[in-house]
């Protein structure tokens, strides 16, 4: 494994909502990143941001880690949940609250 | 760094032979589509499993020479 996938699997695994986006979750400098973001402060979950845009071998790297093309994405309990339109589908939807909900990651509604 | 949205509805359709597709050009310079897929194929299969099998679809494009593509996908009878 190289380290950017070493590094990957350790972040997913150390922390229980890791959000791989464009920019930081103060200043996202994608409309998409900006999206998920919005989402989940909404819904008052702890994450941890990591910016693709300051490490190349992370951009890349999480792309081949996920085999999923786009940032942003999203692990809940290192678990790849998807990327802009599956999170907001699943916001919309209530599903995503759901999800965090039962991995004890929110106060249940 | 930009796709036609006859070569992108080319590719989902070789992928999708069953689909409705309907593709918008978001900002109209070829590089930021939203596509709906409604197939057959996506029934009992994850949001992530279906938007996988978009990106195989579009054979490694997706991220390179298409910037963005917002997916909304499903079987056909939802």
């Amino acid at each position: 494994m190289s380290d950017s996938q070493e590094t990957i699997a350790r972040t997913i695994a150390d922390n229980d909502v890791v959000l791989f986006m464009k920019g930081t979750a103060d200043q996202p400098q994608c409309g998409f990143s900006n999206q998920v973001v919005r989402i989940l402060d909404h819904l008052g979950v702890d994450y941890s941001d990591v910016n693709v845009l300051a490490d190349p071998d992370i951009r890349d790297g999480v792309k081949v880690f996920s085999s999923w093309p786009t940032i942003p994405q999203l692990y809940v309990k290192g678990e790849f949940v998807g990327g802009c339109d599956i999170v907001r589908e699943m916001f919309q939807t209530g599903e995503l609250k759901t999800l965090l909900a039962d991995k004890g990651l929110l106060e249940t509604a | 760094m930009a796709m036609s949205a006859q070569d992108l509805e080319g590719l989902l359709r070789d992928a999708f032979a069953d689909a409705d597709i309907k593709i918008d050009d978001l900002a109209g310079d070829g590089d930021h589509y939203r596509a709906v897929i409604r197939s057959d194929t996506f029934v009992g299969k994850s949001r992530v499993a279906q938007h996988q099998m978009v990106y195989a679809a579009l054979k490694g494009r997706m991220g390179g020479e298409l910037h963005a593509l917002a997916l909304e996908t499903g079987p056909k009878s939802a």
